[in-house]
């Protein structure tokens, strides 16, 4: 298991561009949205905590065809799915991998992009705790969808289609905390929802992913 | 009479080609006899002539959720157990349920406007609904992206099973998001609050033609999904030849 998740790593630092697309993605629409909302503080600041969960999404979304398509057509997903280890386990370190390159990285960066669409300081560390909560789900629930679409020509389209509305549960509970932590309201109930969500997503997921995957390597 | 019976398409087929005229005229019959009759209705104290799209609205958003969920059992029945028609159902009945869910979002939207003076709300319920839309649109884009039918078959059954765990986490987080709009259900078998008798009658004639409307489709784009996979294999076996 680790010898694939350190595969899969090594996979996507060196494709070139693994850990910081999905951050230059995240900066790029920071960066857009005062262009298309203005900039002042009062119109920023309240839409800022959606803004960031709408591009963490969006920059998780980007990069989940790649979770399974490259080894589908070289043909290691075969070999993978006839190893000694469970399917299920290898969709779930594979989700993990794409966390690390894709989500880990948003967590980190994210009070920085905070910044810049004026989120208030007392709303950072949830936004950072909502972040790391509910983006391992995303990874998970994206492993989902490319496993489904896998062998499809046009899957990329597809995919978002079917993955966004999965993510409808954890984009409401994640924004609500960092909406919540902004105005110094109780964050613990969306705070445990969300956990909650993640939680069932990571027992139950990969069973339904692996389950896809078998029917596309048949 | 079991549904194991009807896993042979040929039965299914001598089956409901007798069915179906009957299914199709008690359709027409109670369906379009349930909103002429809500039309006849004196008009409500409140709301004036536009309570009269309750008997279009509240079918459609009834049969909208409820093909969700008979798709769910078709799926799961076809997963465990390989029943053919059922995987065929489950598919045939999509794209009816897409619609009912349009019927219902537009109904509201005209409803709406006189009434709360919005095309549009994000309200919890409202809001589900169109995540209901989003979750038929995927599975019947699904079904026609995966050429092999027996892949499409399962990895849609797969999709519905996940969608719906979502659909209802979703139903209940937007609670959480938003306070609503909506009234809540008119018509309860628990409380005590009723509508009243002039609106209710028309308005079960109306849900029953509704009802027998979806299975009279269903059989019908059933039937006619058996018969593309016939033709399939028939050129097929042309190709081979």
């Amino acid at each position: 298991m680790i010898a694939l998740l350190i595969r899969d790593l090594r996979l996507a630092t060196r494709a070139g561009g693994g850990f910081g697309l999905g951050v230059a993605f995240f900066l790029i629409l920071s960066a857009l949205v005062p262009f298309g909302v203005g900039p002042d503080r009062a119109t920023l600041a309240p839409v800022a905590p959606g803004i960031l969960w709408v591009g963490a999404l969006l920059a998780c979304l980007l990069s989940l065809d790649r979770i399974f398509a490259l080894d589908h057509e070289d043909g290691s997903l075969d070999l993978l799915a006839t190893a000694p280890l469970p399917l299920e386990a290898a969709v779930a370190i594979k989700a993990l991998a794409h966390w690390i390159t894709t989500g880990l990285p948003l967590v980190v960066s994210a009070p920085l992009f905070g910044i810049l669409l004026q989120l208030p300081v007392q709303a950072m560390p949830w936004l950072v705790a909502s972040l790391a909560l509910g983006t391992p789900a995303l990874s998970m629930l994206g492993a989902f969808g490319a496993a489904i679409t896998v062998g499809l020509r046009r899957g990329g389209l597809l995919l978002s289609l079917l993955v966004l509305p999965l993510y409808i549960p954890t984009l409401i509970f994640g924004a609500e905390i960092t909406r919540r932590g902004a105005e110094g309201m109780a964050t613990a109930t969306p705070l445990m929802f969300l956990a909650g969500i993640t939680l069932g997503v990571l027992a139950l997921i990969p069973f339904a992913a692996a389950a896809a995957l078998r029917v596309n390597l048949r | 009479m079991s549904i194991w019976e009807y896993a042979n398409p040929t039965k299914f087929m001598r089956t409901t080609e007798g069915l179906l005229p009957w299914l199709v005229g008690s359709a027409v019959l109670c369906s379009v006899g349930g909103v002429f009759w809500g039309f006849l209705t004196p008009e409500d104290f409140r709301q004036g002539s536009t309570v009269k799209i309750v008997f279009l609205h509240v079918p459609a958003a009834m049969m909208a959720i409820n093909i969700w969920v008979m798709m769910l059992v078709a799926s799961l029945i076809w997963i465990i157990r390989r029943h053919h028609v059922s995987a065929l159902a489950a598919k045939a009945a999509a794209p009816i349920g897409a619609i009912m869910t349009l019927i219902a979002l537009a109904t509201g939207a005209i409803w709406g406007q006189p009434m709360w003076g919005t095309w549009w709300e994000w309200d919890p319920r409202l809001t589900s609904f169109l995540i209901l839309f989003l979750f038929y649109v995927g599975y019947i884009a699904l079904w026609a992206a995966v050429e092999d039918p027996d892949s499409a078959a399962d990895l849609t059954g797969v999709l519905c099973l996940v969608g719906s765990v979502f659909a209802l986490l979703s139903r209940y987080a937007v609670l959480f998001w938003n306070q609503g709009l909506h009234q809540g259900a008119s018509l309860s078998v628990q409380s005590g609050e009723r509508m009243s008798s002039v609106y209710r009658y028309p308005l079960y004639l109306a849900m029953l033609g509704f009802f027998l409307l979806f299975l009279a489709l269903l059989l019908i784009r059933t039937r006619t999904e058996i018969r593309r996979r016939r033709l399939a294999a028939l050129q097929a076996r042309e190709m081979r030849a």
